[in-house]
């Protein structure tokens, strides 16, 4: 029915490089994304180092509530890759029982950091009070749009983007191991951001 | 069918999309590349139109703009005189628009987009959605820095380095800047996660990695600059973007002082020059941007002009990559005057001093690949010989600035506008008309004219070195940079003719682009007509129809030999097309 | 992806709930030794050790990094050389 060749390697590996072309294209993104984060924790080190003050995380933040919600991402991370070895094991059932999971979990870590957040507005404890806030909150809010990011990708795989399933199972559960990656990905920030922030 | 045409008792015309779909929301690399190289070459034109604004204050101060200048509001030129804010308006936005929306849009959207699938054998770019999308937040991007200029006071104005502090208490075009630029950035980021993912998955059979035309592996390393380097700017605009909206310290050290008067409510603790290693660290890279597919272009159009094979392919690969590589820890040669420690800047000297190795080996490969050719001076070849020379003078030029004694007296002096120009204009835009001209037969069946383009050319040339060669000389006199009026200093003072030669030199170079502008436009639907081959080049692209259909190729080419195959010995003709099985 | 068989799949589950359970053990181990008032530059030094071993687990297992191509190796090594320069370097401005 095409008249002109298709785009190869989208469910089956390139022989040479070993991978499909959205495996690679998600780690190149990924690569990108440990620059951003690099930026922001470089920017970081060089405020912290430059002034003599500078409260440790412990004194100012909540931690049993952050430590919560490092076991709830961990967690989530742990139903994401479940949710691919479903579909592996060809279980469609499980496949929507983990996502789903790791959605609910993805929500409920917003929500935890909702409450830290508003605490914070509460007393007063607003970007503009000092440095140590201005990036408590700019490093979480922007880990916090890549969590929403994930969340409404993984429920559009849910949802609607479950019906290439029927269509072509492999390009299917390759996506959704590109979107574990990401989520992963995630998760391996938080792990990098909650001791930086909250433990020293 | 198997010989590559459509049969119409089998031929499926669901495939027909309707005209929003196949011209606007169109996800054909060819299309999208169309689309990225019409943006950019309209936004170069209104860059230009900025700086010839520009240079009607440096010729001269202070007198009001004949004509023009009643057009523009009593805000910006009352009685057609610029205000200062207007010029530094004109100043940031000048070289914002140029390098993100002109230059890279056309160099790596549009030329990348439409040639480095057809070069590789592919049907398409590995993800042609994510293609379109890259392209509509150009655009996006390209709308908000344009409707920045009509905000409450004005666009930004804090040159295109955004430097902190002014540019987090300027006026709220910066936070129209910031907004755009963070459109811009990921568009390039998506667009070089698809560039990497199509060069590394989607080549032909046979095309291996040392068989690439040299485009692609400029366009491949570019990619990669684009990918890395991009994310920390994103993280510094972030910042500011905190700094001016939730009036954060990032940026802002304690005790400022603005107008005689401390800055209050505002935390302090923050250090401006953090700005700085965070936007140099993209802004050194993206230079390289600029220059690495104007590289590529030239050496596709050397190849085919000289008929005989590039000198030095794999040290011209090899320098690639390692310029790619170096660019990334060279950026704080443009903050020697920051109060740097003695060891870093000697580090940042030291990479700099290397960083010039490959771009000389680069070039004179280039050079060298003319020895001995039988050279056809075609408008693209002219334009591509002329690239050489002028990129010369730009690079020579960078050595004293990558120095931090001369570095000294030549920073943020005219020195600086007449080094980064030389590369970027007569090189980098030069190499682009070179492209243009060289592709237009693939792009739309159709050659542009001969004699508009040498009309075009040669005042280009001649004028391009009336500009920026005086600048040159009025940095190494002490003129300083960003100034509305640098003849306020009696030392720049006597350089105050070339400013008036330089003016009239730019506004005949925009003439000079009249002739280029008739032939593209006549030429879409006047130009004489071609096959699928009219240059006889060797590479994978000549080998689809002109245009190609959407899918470019009937089944994937095999590629048997190199990529520039021209004069083999004993050959029946004088090229050897890659995919050609046949003994020549 | 799909050569994976069903029975290599569920030894991969095993491996993912071992993970989780040693991400859980560092997760409480890290906030014990806050607790422990280290000086500065020890507690950056074992809270960094910690993280880079959780983060490694979740790389090498659930990223499948361990068994991952080199394609994608390298390009990741060259972001983490980057990465090292832009985190160093700027806070090394006066040295």
């Amino acid at each position: 029915m095409s008249d002109t060749a298709a785009i190869r390697y989208i469910s089956h590996p390139h022989p040479v490089t070993g991978v499909t072309n959205s495996k690679l294209g998600v780690w190149c993104f990924l690569a990108s994304e440990v620059m951003l984060f690099g930026g922001l924790f470089s920017a970081y080190i060089m405020l912290r180092t430059g002034v003599p003050d500078w409260p440790r995380g412990h004194e100012v933040l909540n931690v049993p509530l952050a430590t919560l919600n490092t076991m709830i991402l961990i967690t989530s991370s742990v139903t994401m890759v479940m949710a691919w070895a479903s579909l592996e094991l060809k279980s469609l059932s499980k496949f929507r029982l983990h996502m789903a999971l790791t959605v609910l979990l993805g929500l409920a870590f917003l929500v935890v950091k909702a409450f830290e957040y508003g605490h914070k507005f509460e007393h007063h404890h607003f970007p503009a009070t000092s440095n140590f806030y201005a990036t408590y909150f700019t490093l979480t809010g922007l880990h916090g749009l890549h969590v929403v990011g994930g969340i409404v990708v993984n429920t559009y795989f849910l949802l609607f983007g479950i019906k290439m399933w029927d269509k072509d199972p492999e390009q299917f559960t390759g996506r959704i191991e590109a979107s574990g990656l990401y989520w992963h990905f995630v998760d391996l920030v938080w792990i990098f951001l909650f001791p930086v922030l909250y433990l020293l | 069918m198997d010989d590559g045409t459509i049969d119409p008792m089998t031929h499926d015309y669901s495939h027909e999309l309707p005209f929003w779909r196949k011209y606007i929301f169109s996800t054909d690399h060819k299309m999208i590349g169309i689309q990225y190289a019409l943006t950019g070459l309209i936004f170069l034109l209104f860059g230009f139109g900025l700086m010839m604004l520009m240079r009607w204050q440096l010729a001269y101060p202070g007198q009001p703009l004949p004509g023009i200048g009643t057009w523009f509001s009593e805000n910006v030129m009352p009685g057609g005189i610029m205000l200062p804010e207007f010029y530094n308006q004109l100043g940031a936005m000048h070289g914002t628009i140029m390098v993100f929306l002109g230059v890279v849009p056309l160099a790596v959207g549009g030329f990348g987009n439409f040639v480095l699938p057809l070069q590789i054998g592919a049907p398409d770019m590995a993800f042609p959605k994510l293609n379109m999308v890259s392209y509509w937040f150009l655009l996006t991007g390209g709308v908000i820095m344009f409707a920045s200029f009509f905000v409450p006071g004005g666009a930004a104005q804090s040159g295109w380095t955004s430097y902190a502090p002014l540019s987090v208490i300027a006026s709220s075009g910066q936070t129209w800047w910031l907004v755009g630029m963070t459109f811009l950035i990921n568009s390039s980021l998506l667009g070089s996660v698809n560039f990497i993912v199509t060069t590394a998955q989607l080549r032909a059979d046979g095309l291996s990695f040392n068989r690439l035309p040299f485009f692609v592996w400029a366009q491949f390393v570019t990619s990669f600059l684009l990918l890395l380097a991009f994310p920390p700017l994103m993280a510094a605009g972030i910042l500011q973007l905190m700094d001016r909206v939730a009036h954060t310290s990032f940026f802002m050290p304690t005790g400022l002082v603005v107008s005689g008067q401390l800055l209050e409510g505002i935390s302090g603790g923050g250090n401006a020059v953090l700005w700085q290693h965070l936007f140099w660290f993209l802004a050194h890279p993206e230079v390289y941007v600029l220059i690495l597919p104007a590289m590529g272009i030239v050496a596709e159009v050397i190849a085919c002009n000289t008929r005989k094979p590039l000198y030095g392919y794999k040290a011209l690969v090899g320098s690639t990559i390692f310029l790619g590589f170096m660019s990334f820890i060279v950026w704080a040669h443009h903050m020697y005057l920051t109060g740097m420690g003695q060891n870093l800047s000697a580090f940042f000297q030291v990479t700099t001093m290397i960083i010039s190795i490959p771009s000389i080996i680069i070039l004179t490969t280039l050079i060298l690949s003319l020895w001995g050719g039988a050279i056809r001076f075609t408008v693209p070849m002219l334009f591509a010989l002329a690239f050489l020379p002028m990129f010369g003078i730009g690079g020579l030029t960078g050595l004293p600035l990558g120095l931090n004694a001369a570095d000294i007296h030549l920073h943020d002096t005219y020195y600086v506008i007449g080094h980064f120009h030389y590369v970027v204009a007569p090189g980098t835009i030069f190499a682009l008309f070179a492209g243009i001209y060289h592709w237009f037969p693939k792009a739309t069946g159709r050659k542009m004219n001969d004699f508009l383009g040498r009309l075009h050319f040669w005042p280009s040339f001649v004028l391009m070195n009336c500009i920026f060669m005086p600048m040159l000389i009025q940095g190494l006199a002490g003129v300083s940079r960003r100034l509305y009026d640098p003849m306020q200093y009696a030392h720049a003072q006597p350089t105050q003719p070339l400013n008036v030669f330089i003016s009239i030199s730019a506004w005949c170079l925009a003439l000079a682009q009249i002739p280029f502008i008739i032939n593209f436009f006549w030429s879409l639907f006047a130009g004489k007509k071609v096959d699928q081959n009219p240059w006889e080049a060797t590479t994978l692209e000549w080998t689809a129809p002109s245009p190609p259909p959407h899918g470019n190729f009937a089944q994937v080419p095999t590629v048997y030999r190199g990529p520039y195959e021209y004069s083999t010995p004993n050959a029946k003709k004088d090229f050897w097309p890659q995919s050609m099985k046949e003994t020549n | 992806m799909s050569s994976h068989s069903p029975e290599a799949v569920k030894k991969e589950v095993r491996v993912y709930i071992a993970v989780f359970g040693a991400l859980a053990i560092l997760t409480v181990l890290t906030v014990g030794v806050s607790y422990l008032k280290l000086p500065l530059a020890l507690a950056i030094a074992v809270a960094l050790f910690i993280a880079a071993v959780k983060g490694s687990l979740v790389a090498a297992f659930f990223m499948h990094l361990s068994t991952e191509k080199k394609i994608v190796w390298s390009i990741l090594l060259l972001a983490a050389f980057f990465f090292i320069f832009l985190l160093l370097y700027p806070s090394w401005h006066s040295f």
